[in-house]
């Protein structure tokens, strides 16, 4: 098991990067993808024997009725190191990544202090490498301290390993500073996430502006805010020619923009999180701060837009925006209690109900969207079973129903509103670099002896 | 006693007939937070009760002993005088003791949490929290928090329940009725507390309601709320039988809600002119404390139609009766 051998046989063979959708075989081979097909086991005798053609050891794992995939990748994390270690680490939201199917995950630089320069970027990967579970990429800050006023050091910061770059927690205001950070970022041809919503529209808002908030007396953040900030990006990339990523986008208008920004050929992307699929503002309405996000839930209409804009690809891909904080901040009053929630551990059968089960997208769509795309977007070389790329593999039941229990959570953090639901779909194991890092059975599997292997961007 | 058991009236001969008329009404409620949340029996229950309660304020001898042995906490967390000398005046005229705990909301939010702070001040054997918060739904947690009954003396813009049930209270005694009755709520109603609370109340018991104010003060959203919504005083004043104006905050000025308070008079503020587009019989109504000469002129607060004061007075016997119903729904063990 140590050497990085897996045998995984009969599973539902998902691999859009090949468009491969078939019940098949894969071998994993000193941690790298060796062959998928319905007869590789057979040829390499390994069924009976416990070893590979060369003689290794080989661990077998039955995926009869599961789905064997490209390990999941998801592009918006918030890890809480350095700085709030208390609510996440990148040890515990590594964890928190595989127990979800993920073996990619993407950090987002507003920690304290900010990842806005090549220092920070070698921490965090080096805090992931001890860890040992999954790949970590950090998202350097576009601007120093995330002030939005001055570019942060981007070239420093890719050669030590960032793969993208974002004020995410706010947008970047100022639209000079934003022009010059496409014009500056396209020198190396990595994606600027930007966190749309304009802060003077945005103002103290809490929660979505409309009738619940009117209601409620709580200040709200209108889809103007969001849809500003994007329409000004749009034109500004299309000037710039930058590879430009709106996040977590929430409103029908916000599709809408991006919708016909791709029409015209500027190069956008956005991504959607499972609670703007899922859930509307009027969730509010007991002043339950688990639905306290940034941006708030909007309307039906919206969520019936993205749902829409994921199935027709203008949404390009599927984010958790998984985001800590500690019971005693979330039982704070709902304007002061701060935004977010927790995601990593629950994405993949949200995404499943809002999407697949309803009818919208297939497996092989939703396993493109939520590890080959975002891929793809990082410039990272995962989201696919090719042959010699590394061995991350994610094994998913899709028929098992179970009830979400936060208090089983491997991160730090219990924010959030899905607790007690009974959803279908689960992530049974999860392979990285051709070493079982989470198994349904078992848990999480900690040792991190296995990792020397890891990539680092 | 238990909670949900029929609500015991209180002993004195100005217990209505009306009251009796439901008297197989269960007072449930061990919090007001909200006249979202009641019923219009519910709402009828309490104006019957301060009814009942009103002449306590008018004997040599100004208590009654419902609530002797109870503790009631004044818990503000943004600066009132009258708000809380009314809910100490009807807490004592119910012979509860009463303490003032004000705190200051910058502490909350980076030490203590809210959540502590009440545990803390209930675990002193508090039976009734009166609190105001500058957060909206803020009063909803710390009732989730405790034990004891928890009455929202304001919660940010969300509601301010004793408020709309002592205007509620004045118009019905003014005017006989509240079923039928064309209520004005004119001013910063977007940002309004006592706006909400009157809105739900109000049509609950049959009144129709219409918000007026600028634009960006009376936004449209309130129609789907079942309000009306204008933005022209002059043409519709004189439908009206009861305007309710809203104090306006001046330091709102800086968000431009309104270009200048002259300019605001002038659209909006019920002025000496104004009053004669109104009914001759209009009832004439606000939350206090006045800006003479903006929202309303000095004459208009002190003329004829007002009863701004007898709000005030109102507020005594609406207060108690709410301290008094919550209370039966504690039970005597807690």
């Amino acid at each position: 098991m140590r050497s990085g051998n897996i045998v995984i046989r009969n599973g539902r063979v998902i691999d859009p990067s090949q468009a491969i959708d078939e019940i098949a075989d894969l071998v994993i081979e000193d941690g790298k993808i060796a062959a998928i097909g319905s007869r590789v086991v057979d040829g390499t005798g390994a069924a009976k024997s416990g070893k590979l053609r060369s003689g290794a050891e080989v661990l077998e794992i039955d995926a009869t009725g599961k789905i064997l995939c490209p390990g999941l990748v998801d592009m918006h994390v918030h890890l809480r190191e350095p700085g709030n270690e208390d609510e996440e680490t990148i040890a515990s939201g590594s964890a928190a990544a595989v127990a979800g199917g993920f073996t990619s995950i993407a950090c987002m630089p507003n920690t304290m202090p900010a990842i806005d320069n090549e220092a920070v970027v070698e921490f965090v990967l080096r805090q992931a490498g001890r860890a040992g579970l999954c790949n970590v990429y950090p998202v350097g800050a576009i601007t120093k301290g995330r002030e939005g006023k001055e570019l942060a050091e981007m070239g420093q910061m890719v050669r030590a390993g960032a793969v993208a770059f974002s004020d995410d927690g706010r947008g970047v205001a100022n639209p000079n500073t934003m022009l010059r950070a496409m014009q500056y970022a396209r020198m190396f041809d990595k994606l600027l996430i930007q966190h749309c919503e304009d802060p003077d529209l945005a103002g103290d808002g809490c929660m979505n502006a409309g009738l619940t908030a009117t209601r409620l007396g709580l200040p709200g953040i209108p889809a103007l805010a969001e849809e500003v900030m994007l329409q000004r990006d749009i034109l500004l990339a299309e000037t710039t020619g930058a590879a430009y990523h709106a996040a977590h986008i929430s409103t029908a208008g916000a599709v809408e923009l991006v919708r016909r920004a791709k029409q015209r050929g500027i190069r956008v992307t956005a991504e959607v999180c499972p609670h703007h699929l899922l859930l509307t503002e009027e969730a509010v309405a007991d002043f339950d701060t688990n639905y306290k996000m940034n941006p708030p839930l909007r309307r039906q209409a919206d969520v019936d837009a993205c749902r829409v804009g994921v199935a027709d690809g203008t949404i390009d891909c599927l984010v958790t925006d998984h985001a800590p904080h500690g019971a005693d901040e979330k039982a704070f009053d709902f304007q002061a209690a701060p935004f977010g929630i927790v995601g990593l551990e629950i994405a993949l059968p949200l995404f499943a109900q809002a999407l697949v089960h309803a009818g919208l997208i297939s497996w092989p769509q939703l396993v493109e969207r939520m590890s080959t795309i975002p891929a793809q977007l990082l410039g990272i070389k995962k989201g696919t079973l090719r042959g010699g790329e590394d061995g991350d593999v994610t094994i998913i039941d899709p028929a098992e129903t179970w009830v979400i229990t936060p208090d089983r959570f491997c991160s730090r953090s219990r924010n959030t509103p899905f607790g007690s639901q009974k959803v279908t779909g689960r992530v049974t194991q999860t392979i990285v670099g051709g070493h079982v890092k989470f198994d349904v059975s078992s848990g999480v599997n900690y040792a991190s002896d296995a990792m020397a292997t890891m990539m680092v961007a | 006693m238990t909670p949900g058991r029929p609500v015991q009236q209180p002993h004195n001969a100005a217990a209505s007939a009306r009251a009796t008329q439901r008297e197989s009404m269960v007072w449930p409620h061990r919090n007001l937070l909200t006249l979202e949340e009641l019923s219009a029996d519910e709402i009828n229950l309490i104006l019957e009760t301060a009814e009942a309660f009103e002449d306590v304020s008018t004997r040599s001898v100004k208590k009654v002993p419902a609530l002797r042995g109870r503790v009631v906490v004044n818990l503000f967390f943004e600066d009132s005088t009258r708000t809380r000398t009314s809910f100490t005046l009807a807490a004592q005229r119910l012979s509860a003791d009463v303490i003032d705990f004000t705190a200051k909301t910058s502490s909350l939010s980076k030490g203590e949490s809210l959540r502590d702070t009440v545990r803390n001040i209930e675990a002193m054997g508090i039976d009734v929290i009166v609190s105001r918060h500058p957060a909206a739904g803020a009063n909803h947690l710390i009732a989730r928090n405790v034990k004891c009954c928890v009455i929202n003396a304001g919660d940010g813009r969300h509601e301010h329940p004793t408020q709309g049930l002592l205007d509620i209270y004045t118009m019905r005694k003014a005017k006989g009725r509240i079923d039928g009755l064309k209520v004005a709520i004119v001013g910063d109603v977007g940002n309004s507390r006592v706006a909400r609370s009157n809105l739900h109340g109000l049509l609950k018991l049959g009144a129709q309601v219409t918000m007026v104010g600028p634009t960006t003060m009376v936004p449209r959203v309130f129609e789907k709320m079942g309000a009306t919504v204008e933005h022209d005083f002059d043409a519709v004043i004189g439908e009206f039988d009861v305007i309710n104006m809203l104090r306006i905050q001046t330091e709102r000025l800086g968000s431009n809600v309104f270009p200048s308070l002259n300019e605001y008079t002038r659209l909006f503020g019920l002025t000496n002119d104004r009053m004669k587009l109104a009914k001759p019989d209009v009832l004439v109504m606000h939350p206090g404390p006045i800006n003479r000469g903006v929202e309303m002129s000095g004459d208009v607060a002190d003329g004829a139609n007002s009863v701004i004061l007898e709000q005030v007075t109102n507020g005594l016997a609406v207060r108690m009766a709410v301290m008094f119903l919550c209370t039966q729904a504690l039970g005597a063990g807690s």
